[in-house]
């Protein structure tokens, strides 16, 4: 994999994680989630443990979190399950980061759809803010990366930032939307341009009674 | 021509969001209206209304929905109970549609597990969203506790007398993870690879119990099929290719968007009425991919007025899928869009069968090499038979899904792809002759 991520010295990452344990009030989520599954079947709750501990590493270092081994050692033995099981789910998918990133976690995505609308555009004006694909600006704040289809297509191109969408992008958009998030300042999430979701710029084709009430259609069921 | 949908017929009234979401709203809207009535109509005769609809599966494959439920034990014990998986893990390139339902309209989906886990009696529902939907994942669980707040889920459900949970379980990346075998590993925490078929998994699926898995229009659609009869679903769209559907329009048209239509409209009146036209107009159209990245595509002048629907598609050479619609006007560099499907395909290609670990990576750079034009001609067949060979040679479709794209290319844009080699031969020429 040439393009693996350097994760960092492990003597290091023991002695920072070692003691790594959830926090009250992550504890008692991971009890939620290990509460949907059947008794004898809490294993299936390593990927949403998994999440919990990457964002606990978030808010201990600030960034958006990744999973030191000494974390998922943890996770594993929470729910009685081998560290190589959890290690393998770590790293099989793509939203556990194996290696520490930004603040912010900028995903453009390049597949086709968002490439037909316009995700080269997106991409250089990351680059144009000093972001470099699968690396983390010098200051810490932003960790770029070309993801997979990001399953809002009839809104591409887009990016995902940390846990929010920014769709309908152009060059100038996504310049604008760095420097604010660089600069600390809200940012809109959703569409970019003046649009409701995915309904068609300029207003729907279909079920126009909607946009001003929670209109019932059954009364013009036959 | 057919007449087109009209409002009341549409099933998501609140696609676009512009209404809450919640359960006060959804009420309002028709949801969770007497779900107790239709569960007195009792499990048998939903599964036969249901097939009577002519529902197909709306996550790509097309099966007979009501069919699938049929297979289920119908007299299943404590210790091996029935389950149902609901597919929100929506990674296919150009789908966009389940996310809607979940953001704007969960409560037809959790009415509709409701109904589908009782008729196939299932003990609980496990609706397996993809992890990247973060906000949607959100609502989907705020809407959840709703239900179970309204007494609508949980024990008695809706009054029902039938005890029904569901559980909201997220993912983390991982497209393979939407088909069906890859997910029934994911829940149990595993790493999302493909089981082998058979055992199917309505014979030994989640926990080694009977499951179904259908997709999130599939189930959300179901209450309504219920209280407007199957006929009337199935007014809509052609023979075998019934009901509503939604499209979801992306790439070079004026006007992206997400739009619920009867099955079997021409593809030029879908676009036309809902997507503003092509980008430069109609003679700017150059191909179409229809369903989903895993789907070939089509050239403009077949498809203008093919109707969209599982047969029309099939009967091109390529398929309705997801319904994901990709529009790709004459700026398109068409090489380079597939291949940056194969570059998909090799990212999401889960390792464990050789062909397709192996085979996508390889696909994908000689695409590359094929749109730069560094080949020769001969590698388009090589190219072709090696798409043939990882094809239906994998557990899981996805070899299939990573091959039909190049072939689809290959099929109807060869003379592009020689252009180029004819081009780039030619300007090696010129710098020897320096």
């Amino acid at each position: 994999m040439a393009d693996a991520v350097q994760i960092p010295d492990e003597a290091e990452v023991r002695a920072r994680w070692g003691n790594f344990a959830f926090t009250p009030e992550n504890m008692e989520k991971a009890r939620t989630i290990i509460g949907r599954y059947p008794e004898g079947r809490q294993a299936s709750a390593v990927m949403g443990l998994l999440d919990l501990a990457q964002r606990q590493v978030g808010a201990e270092t600030s960034t958006q979190g990744w999973l030191p081994v000494p974390v998922i050692e943890y996770v594993a033995a929470q729910l009685g399950m081998p560290y190589m099981r959890a290690y393998e789910v770590a790293t099989f998918y793509t939203m556990y980061n194996m290696a520490p990133v930004g603040k912010f976690h900028v995903q453009v995505c390049g597949t086709t759809p968002c490439m037909l609308r316009g995700s080269d555009d997106v991409l250089a004006a990351c680059k144009s803010k000093g972001l470099v694909k699968g690396g983390t600006t010098p200051d810490g704040l932003f960790t770029l990366n070309e993801v997979e289809c990001l399953g809002a297509c009839a809104n591409a191109p887009m990016v995902q930032i940390n846990d929010d969408n920014f769709e309908d992008l152009t060059f100038d958009s996504t310049v604008a939307l760095l420097e604010a998030l660089a600069a600390g300042k809200p940012v809109k999430v959703g569409p970019q341009i003046d649009r409701q979701t995915s309904c068609p710029e300029g207003g729907p084709s279909t079920l126009k009674a909607m946009v001003t009430e929670n209109h019932d259609y059954r009364g013009e069921w036959k | 021509m057919e007449v087109s949908l009209q409002d009341k017929d549409r099933i998501f009234t609140n696609l676009y969001g512009f209404q809450p979401w919640n359960l006060d709203a959804a009420k309002k809207r028709g949801c969770w209206d007497n779900t107790k009535k239709l569960l007195q109509i009792g499990a048998d005769d939903i599964i036969e209304t249901i097939k009577a609809s002519g529902l197909r599966g709306r996550g790509g494959a097309g099966f007979p929905t009501g069919m699938k439920w049929s297979f289920m034990p119908k007299n299943p014990t404590p210790e091996r109970p029935n389950f149902l998986v609901i597919n929100a893990d929506e990674s296919e390139p150009g789908s966009c549609k389940d996310r809607e339902i979940i953001r704007h309209d969960p409560h037809r989906l959790l009415e509709g597990a409701l109904i589908a886990g009782f008729a196939m009696r299932a003990r609980a529902a496990y609706i397996y969203i993809r992890g990247e939907f973060i906000y949607e994942a959100k609502v989907l669980q705020a809407a959840v506790e709703e239900a179970y707040a309204a007494g609508l889920l949980g024990k008695n459900a809706a009054k029902s007398g039938y005890d029904f949970d569901v559980f909201v379980h997220r993912g983390a990346g991982a497209y393979i993870c939407g088909e069906e075998t890859a997910m029934i590993e994911s829940l149990e925490g595993k790493k999302g690879q493909p089981r082998l078929k058979p055992p199917f998994p309505a014979g030994a699926g989640l926990y080694g119990c009977p499951t179904t898995v259908n997709n999130v229009e599939s189930i959300a659609v179901t209450p309504t099929i219920l209280r407007r009869g199957a006929d009337w679903f199935k007014s809509f769209g052609r023979e075998n290719n019934a009901g509503t559907k939604l499209f979801q329009i992306s790439g070079h048209v004026n006007k992206p968007c997400t739009v619920e239509e009867a099955m079997s409209i021409p593809f030029r009146e879908l676009i036309e009425k809902h997507a503003g036209g092509i980008r430069g107009g109609w003679d700017n159209l150059l191909a179409v991919i229809p369903g989903g990245s895993s789907v070939p595509l089509v050239p403009a002048k077949e498809i203008m007025d093919a109707p969209m629907d599982f047969d029309g598609l099939r009967a091109l050479g390529s398929g309705l899928g997801t319904a994901a619609v990709i529009v790709m006007d004459k700026s398109t560099d068409i090489v380079r869009a597939i291949s940056r499907l194969s570059y998909f395909y090799k990212h999401e290609s889960c390792g464990q069968c050789t062909p397709c670990r192996e085979g996508t990576g390889w696909m994908w750079r000689v695409m590359e090499r094929l749109r730069e034009g560094k080949a020769d001609v001969s590698e388009i067949d090589t190219l072709f038979e090696v798409t043939k060979q990882v094809e239906g040679h994998t557990i899981c479709a996805l070899g299939d899904a990573a091959a039909w794209p190049i072939q689809g290319l290959i099929r109807h844009f060869r003379p592009e792809i020689e252009r180029r080699i004819a081009e780039n031969k030619g300007g090696q020429m010129l710098e020897a002759a320096e």
